[in-house]
């Protein structure tokens, strides 16, 4: 077991679970504050890997150009979504929640299907291949790449909460509903909005995990699962808490994979879950409600 | 509790009605008469073409639709094909086997997949419908003691001792000596069954020159292998011998040139993945000199230029080498049903199962020897190739009697 | 029970007594599905339905039940009538396990349905490196020949099989039936509608959430065993996987959480929808693979969006049952 090795693991961890913080981000900024169980957060992210698959063979479009569009549509996407179909939900019972998304899910899994049919797909960028050396490591140029970009957008998604007065607004709802109500926050407007920004995280997030990963239809479960695992490791409503969170499961993950059997890797995932959930819920960096 | 808006009544009414329509309809669809049609041979197809072995599925269907066509130019006989999907699923896959058999299928052939395939022999043997394996390693189906269940396919011990004897070809045809190898594999059904496998064979035979140094199983669901290759490639073997599944043999490939690993060779015993036309397209260059030891049709024999022929006109875009295992054995399975209802001359499940197992054809298209059946139901001596990619498509480099071409091995630009 | 409800059981009682005479083969393989959904939907019901908490991770207990009884078929020929004490040992454990964890340190709502779904991986990536039950290479059983009916060893006709889970199913339907007009399930009434509540008039929650798992869990267990004998065949990866866990908890949500009817209903309903979808889609000719499950998904969007609690509500109001549908 030599160091190389393992300091090589531990990087392409870190920089993997950068990405899938900007992911769980998206959906830490969808639970926190619309309160809304996205069982659908992983097939939103596949159909944004989709997307980026079809502009990079239908216009050779690099996907660090393509992230910008698909950001935008994204967003458009999730606050139409949020205001038309999510929000009566908002007040139903968690199940009835749960069921729509999943429902949601079933539709988006199966439409990806019959248009891209189940190969596995991919952005090939010729120029990621080789890696960067830097002694005896070994850095993935991709991943490099992807987890820069993911920083830039989470960076962007902080600055917007904490200095812009829509930010502040977005944060009061979610700390005092009511308070924010009787205030004069236009709530559901806000929550399209928040949710329209979660969906523009998944995008990104979709787009950079392009780079990293091959895209099938079957993706989508295992990455809810994940945004979820990760959301309650970090911290519900701490955005800071989904980004550590990530680089922990990232790490821990690939640390298993070395340490131990490479197939059993994912359990250690689970097992922090149970620990995160039974002996710190409101997760590492979460506030305690 | 919400109250109901009043329009919405007439929705909740006839939404109902209609369910209870659709839900009628279905149950009492008709029960397929079964027509006394001594003339033609009802053969049920059931793969998976949606669900996580779709493209799979879909790759056996072309070999199932070409059938009919040329099977009435060769025998003279007529087939109707009745498709189902089995959706990966085996719920589906039994259901589904009942309702063909309830529409007057007078056989069965599929299902690629071994817990389904189990599935459907279950209900073939219980209503004495004959089914025809296409595809399924696992030994256990052809081990029950099944009297209407049989198996046009390797299992996976047969596939791991063709596979290793033929890597001992490849290194004798390539006078090469490598002394160690990393053995990767999926951890899902197959790959248990091959790794089983090769543990089991590896110390009998006497003439591999290499030891494997280090085995790493990986999980199929795995979309980073990062951790694994860095595994595999500290093991310092001479070249890796791996098990896997499309998805993953891409993701590995990539990874090991991202890591800047070069060893002698990827070989795989006998798996899918390397050969598929998928391979080709995602990795590009990057596919080149991988080697597969698998059941593989003789390029050579005079039935695949029919087939090709049939292949493509009905897949004009399309090369028959990228499905060459998948749509060859499921056109094979058919071919078996039609030859014996030849012989038979009834549709009768029975008599049909009889003639089956008196099957004896020698003009084939897959390699090995004649399709004869024993006393499980299982066919022996089905061969494998040595299958390599060459210009980026899937070339037979061994036996050297099918050979198109002679076997790269070191591929260039291995590093010793 | 009103005499119209008297009736109408009456007659579906009837009649599914009746079913393997009067159907063919397939139907009777589609009413076995129906009823094996029926009764881990009722299973499950008791926990969600009754209990208020949503278990997202059910195929836990169908796989080690079956995988129980399973291995001690094939390593040591126990049948499956003693094999199934084993399983419900084993699921009662584990849902004692998962529901101590959970409501010792106060875990509800989505994050209970959480740590379902992580015990339920955390099983199945254990049981896919479990050599002694075939680990991910499968546990096979050795299937008899079925001329005659084995109810010892559960090997036998389809018809047989139906009777079991026919069987099943209505003692499930007894078993909560009388569940819910016993003290426990007002107490689980009360816990549900407003826990706070509940605790400061008494009521020892925590029991009776514990409680509450645990029936749902064991009764769960034989499901599982009925599973390894009807197929024959046991991988980690489909049984443990969490679109199993999903299949499970449709029928109930739709049929109607909480009513006694719904679970039944609801994987009717499910299961010739499936079924029927796949029939029209053939008939109209459109067969690209996943459209079938496009329709389905969007059924399931409509019944969640329009009739939120589910089909069996309105039914049981239509045909004049009365509106908690038997409770």
């Amino acid at each position: 077991m030599s160091l190389d090795l393992v300091a090589n693991t531990v990087i392409g961890g870190a920089l993997t679970g950068l990405v899938y913080g900007l992911m769980a981000l998206g959906l830490s900024v969808i639970f926190g504050v619309v309160r809304v169980v996205n069982f659908a957060h992983g097939e939103m992210m596949t159909i944004a890997m989709y997307a980026t698959v079809a502009l990079f063979s239908a216009l050779d479009l690099d996907p660090f150009v393509a992230v910008v569009p698909i950001a935008a549509a994204f967003f458009a996407a999730g606050y139409l979504l949020q205001a038309g179909l999510i929000n009566p939900f908002i007040t139903r019972p968690e199940h009835s929640q749960f069921m729509l998304l999943v429902a949601l899910a079933i539709i988006i899994v199966n439409a990806l299907l019959m248009a891209f049919g189940p190969d596995a797909r991919t952005a090939q960028l010729d120029y990621l291949l080789d890696p960067i050396e830097l002694g005896p490591l070994l850095i993935d140029r991709g991943k490099l790449a992807a987890a820069a970009v993911a920083c830039v957008a989470s960076a962007a998604l902080f600055a917007f909460f904490r200095y812009t007065l829509t930010g502040t607004a977005i944060r009061a709802c979610a700390d005092n509903y009511l308070g924010a109500a009787v205030v004069g926050i236009r709530i559901r407007h806000l929550y399209a909005l928040t949710f329209g920004l979660g969906a523009a995280c998944v995008g990104v997030a979709g787009c950079m995990m392009v780079l990293l990963v091959d895209v099938t239809p079957a993706l989508g479960p295992a990455y809810t699962l994940l945004a979820f695992v990760i959301v309650i490791v970090g911290g519900l409503g701490s955005l800071t808490g989904a980004l550590l969170g990530g680089v922990l499961i990232g790490v821990s993950e690939a640390l298993a994979g070395v340490l131990f059997v490479p197939s059993a890797k994912s359990m250690f995932s689970f097992a922090l879950l149970v620990l995160v959930l039974l002996f710190r819920p409101q997760g590492l960096l979460g506030r305690r409600t | 509790m919400s109250s109901q808006p009043r329009n919405l009544s007439l929705n909740r009414r006839k939404f109902n009605r209609a369910l209870a329509g659709a839900g009628a309809a279905a149950a009492l669809a008709p029960f397929g008469i079964v027509r006394a049609q001594a003339t033609r041979l009802k053969v049920g197809v059931l793969l998976p073409r949606s669900g996580f072995q779709g493209f799979i599925g879909q790759s056996c269907q072309k070999g199932a639709d070409l059938a009919p066509e040329v099977i009435k130019a060769m025998l003279g006989v007529d087939i109707e094909l009745m498709n189902a999907d089995t959706e990966t699923n085996v719920d589906v896959a039994r259901t589904r086997a009942e309702r063909l058999i309830q529409d007057g299928a007078h056989v069965l052939i599929g299902a690629f997949d071994s817990g389904q395939s189990s599935a459907i022999a279950q209900v073939a043997e219980q209503r004495g419908v004959p089914y025809i394996v296409n595809i399924a390693a696992a030994p256990q189906i052809t081990e029950q003691g099944y009297k209407f269940v049989f198996r046009n396919f390797q299992t996976a011990a047969d596939i791991v001792r063709n596979g290793l004897a033929l890597i001992a070809d490849l290194f004798q045809a390539t006078n090469t000596v490598p002394r160690k190898a990393v053995f990767m594999h999926v951890n899902d059904t197959f790959g248990q069954a091959m790794a089983k496998g090769i543990g089991a064979f590896m110390p009998r035979l006497t003439n591999l020159p290499f030891k494997i140094v280090d085995t790493i199983s990986y999980d199929p669901a795995a979309k980073d292998l990062t951790v694994e290759v860095s595994k595999a490639k500290a093991a310092n073997a001479d070249f890796l011998l791996l098990v896997s599944r499309l998805n993953d043999a891409i993701l590995l490939r990539r990874e090991m040139v991202k890591q800047r690993w070069q060893p002698m060779g990827v070989v795989s015993p006998g798996s899918p993945g390397m050969y598929e036309e998928q391979f080709f397209k995602t990795l590009g260059k990057l596919s080149e000199y991988c080697i597969s030891n698998v059941p593989w049709y003789n390029p050579k024999a005079e039935l695949t230029a029919v087939v090709e022929k049939a292949f493509l006109k009905r897949n004009p875009k399309d090369k028959l080498v990228y499905h060459g295992l998948n749509a060859g054995f499921t056109f094979e399975a058919i071919l078996i049903a039609a030859d014996a209802f030849k012989r038979a001359r009834s549709t009768d499940p029975k008599t049909l199962a009889d003639a089956i197992r008196q099957t004896h054809i020698t003009s084939k298209m897959m390699l090995g020897g004649p399709i004869k059946f024993n006393e499980k139901g299982q066919v022996e001596g089905i061969g494998s190739a040595c299958v390599q990619n060459l210009n980026l498509k899937p070339t037979v480099v061994l036996p050297a009697s099918a050979a198109e071409t002679k076997p790269v091995f070191p591929m260039p630009g291995y590093k010793a | 029970m009103n005499r119209r409800a008297v009736q109408w059981l009456g007659a579906l009682a009837a009649l599914l007594i009746a079913l393997p005479a009067l159907a063919g083969s397939y139907l009777l393989s589609l009413a076995t599905l129906i009823l094996f959904f029926a009764y881990t939907g009722q299973a499950w019901n008791v926990m969600m339905g009754f209990a208020g908490q949503l278990s997202l991770g059910h195929a836990l207990y169908v796989g080690v039940g079956a995988y129980a009884a399973a291995a001690l078929f094939v390593h040591f020929g126990i049948g499956p009538w003693a094999g199934l004490w084993l399983a419900l040992a084993l699921c009662a454990l584990l849902g004692a396990a998962i529901g101590f964890l959970a409501f010792r340190f106060g875990i509800s709502g989505v994050y209970f349905a959480l740590l379902t779904i992580a015990f339920a991986e955390f099983t199945r990536i254990g049981f896919e490196h479990f050599d002694w039950v075939g680990a991910s290479g499968g546990l096979f059983l050795k299937v008899a020949q079925r001329e005659h009916t084995d109810l010892v060893n559960l090997r036998g006709s389809p018809a047989m099989f139906y009777y079991v889970m026919l069987a099943l199913t209505a003692a499930a339907f007894g078993f909560c039936a009388w569940l819910a007009r016993s003290r426990a399930g007002y107490y689980w009434l009360a816990i549900r509608e407003n826990e706070e509540a509940a605790q400061a008039l008494g009521i020892h929650t925590f029991r009776y959430k514990m409680l509450a798992v645990l029936v749902s869990s064991a009764m769960t267990a034989p499901a599982g065993v009925f599973f390894a004998f009807y197929y024959n065949n046991l991988f980690p990866e489909q049984i443990f996987n969490i679109s199993r866990s999903i299949e499970i908890i449709l029928g109930p949500i739709i049929g109607g959480l909480g009513t006694l009817f719904g679970p039944i209903l609801g994987a009717a309903v499910l299961t010739v929808l499936a079924d029927g979808l796949t029939e029209l889609v053939a008939a109209v000719g459109w067969e690209v693979p996943g459209v079938k499950q496009v329709f389905y998904g969007v059924v399931l969007l409509g019944v969640v969006m329009f009739l939120p609690q589910g089909i069996w509500p309105a039914l049981a109001r239509r045909l004049g049952i009365g509106a908690s549908g038997g409770r």
